[in-house]
């Protein structure tokens, strides 16, 4: 329906009108057999009508019509199509990626502006100037509202997994607020991996991304303690993680790596499958994770999941296997300002008992002003080690 | 709808004249100019002689001020233009990733504006 509209504000108010023609007949008539085709039915029509009004352009109309017209019985195939249309357009290339997590969140999810600038923590009139920018740029440089070719669809569809992963990860890991997950994103990105699932059933890479949320919201639970601070993976209380999720989440792993198409979304699940498989930390199969972040580094050679590697290493062979590979890569500028990685050095170092530099490595990432759960584990920590937070420090 | 495709590059990107990967990037320009004349979908195009050769008119104050060169000394330069009507932004989008300078510099798609009763 958009893509008739051609315009993303046409069509949200003419859904928007359809939704309320609905709840006010529906009642009356009952519901019609397929209500979802319904809704677009009548908000087609609306639209229609919208277009003869305003357009003087009868090519554009006789395009509409046509369209309208050719539309079909099937209309659950339709409203599918339309959906996905308008997820693919929200995640365009040509919008910049802030832009595309905001739109896709206002359009695709039907979430209000203040929703997202609470979730997104940003000012609401800096989420809603993104919003209007965006559907600004998909009018006035045409972007149109329809499925991508067989040519550019691998490209169009990593981005819209892009999108949805971010809105995920930034649900499960939110910087700047006192929470350790916020549930709320984290649903919004299982329900949009879910809907593109259904959409995209044949795709290995969109399948191993529904699973990758799955089994990593599955542990959201056992994430923060009563207190409110962050509890890391090896002491998470298991019972807490949802079995119905991580059942779901790893049969969907175990499908998409049946197709022998590997991916990254594909490996960050069997990743976490692994964890899921190990009824107690200790019995972690790190070897088999270790050599999954080696397959991963090949599709995202990037310094963050060598850290991740480094850290199943040390899992698995001793902490000073670990160390080395994370030393490297504390060296090179770029990792040098992510807290993770001065957290895995410490860990790593303490086991190893050098004490003293776990807890210059623990002050290191304190300096980084990571987000508050992991700035009270941090000093945790390194009062466990017996030394006191550098005196300029807060708790 | 109309687009432009500016195309950009610095001056010693891209092979040097008279060798054979030249050669075959001019026959790169021809192959994307014929593919999008084919469709129906150029309506003009044309390579720029170098920024040197520029002249920059402006008028303060009622009198008209020239200067020797490009409005602006930038790295990449605009070295040419295509002009296409097509029906959307991913067919432009395409075409304008045949064009050789997309490969050894960047090409700005822009919509251009339609005047007159909306």
């Amino acid at each position: 329906m958009a893509q008739l509209a051609g315009d993303l504000s046409l069509a949200e108010d003419c859904a928007q009108e359809a939704c309320a023609a609905a709840v006010a007949q529906w009642p009356r008539d009952g519901v019609p057999a397929n209500p979802g085709g319904w809704v677009v039915a009548v908000a087609r029509h609306r639209a229609l009508d919208h277009l003869r009004r305003e357009s003087a352009r009868a090519g554009k109309e006789r395009e509409a019509v046509r369209e309208w017209a050719a539309a079909g019985p099937d209309r659950s195939a339709v409203a599918g199509d339309d959906q996905l249309a308008l997820l693919f357009a929200c995640c365009h290339p040509a919008l910049d990626p802030a832009s595309r997590v905001t739109l896709t969140l206002r359009v695709v999810c039907g979430l209000p502006t203040a929703s997202i600038a609470r979730l997104l923590l940003l000012p609401e009139p800096t989420v809603a100037q993104r919003i209007v920018r965006a559907k600004r740029k998909i009018r006035d440089a045409g972007i149109r509202l329809r499925l991508p070719g067989p040519g550019e669809r691998a490209a169009r569809l990593a981005s819209v997994l892009r999108v949805i992963y971010l809105t995920f990860t930034e649900g499960h890991s939110p910087h700047g607020t006192s929470a350790v997950v916020q549930d709320d994103l984290c649903e919004e990105a299982l329900r949009l991996a879910r809907r593109l699932h259904r959409l995209v059933p044949g795709e290995p890479e969109v399948t191993g991304l529904l699973a990758l949320i799955l089994l990593t919201s599955a542990r959201s639970a056992a994430r923060a303690d009563q207190d409110g601070a962050l509890v890391l993976l090896a002491d998470q209380d298991r019972s807490r993680w949802d079995r119905d999720r991580l059942a779901e989440g790893q049969s969907l792993a175990e499908t998409a790596l049946a197709q022998r198409r590997p991916g990254p979304y594909q490996l960050q699940a069997a990743i976490a499958a692994c964890h899921a498989d190990a009824a107690t930390a200790a019995g972690t199969d790190w070897r088999q994770i270790a050599a999954l972040y080696g397959e991963l580094l090949r599709f995202d050679p990037s310094p963050v999941i060598e850290a991740n590697r480094a850290i199943a290493v040390a899992y698995a062979e001793g902490p000073a296997a670990g160390l080395v590979i994370l030393d490297t890569l504390a060296a090179s500028s770029r990792l040098a300002r992510w807290p993770q990685l001065h957290i895995a050095r410490g860990a790593l170092l303490a086991r190893c008992g050098h004490h003293e530099d776990a807890v210059a490595a623990y002050r290191d990432a304190l300096a980084l002003e990571p987000a508050g759960p992991v700035r009270r584990h941090i000093t945790g920590q390194i009062a466990a080690l017996g030394a006191a937070p550098a005196p300029t420090e807060e708790t | 709808m109309k687009y432009i495709a500016l195309l950009y590059g610095e001056p010693d990107a891209g092979p040097a004249p008279g060798t054979p990967e030249f050669v075959e990037m001019l026959g790169e320009f021809q192959s994307a100019t014929t593919a999008m004349a084919d469709a129906g979908v150029l309506v003009d195009s044309g390579p720029l002689q170098p920024p040197q050769t520029a002249t920059t008119v402006r008028v303060r104050d009622g009198q008209t001020q020239l200067s020797d060169g490009p409005f602006a000394e930038i790295k990449e330069q605009l070295g040419g233009y295509y002009i296409l009507d097509c029906e959307d932004l991913d067919t432009a989008l395409r075409y304008a990733a045949m064009i050789p300078s997309a490969k050894y510099g960047s090409v700005e798609v822009r919509p251009v504006m339609v005047m007159g009763p909306h």
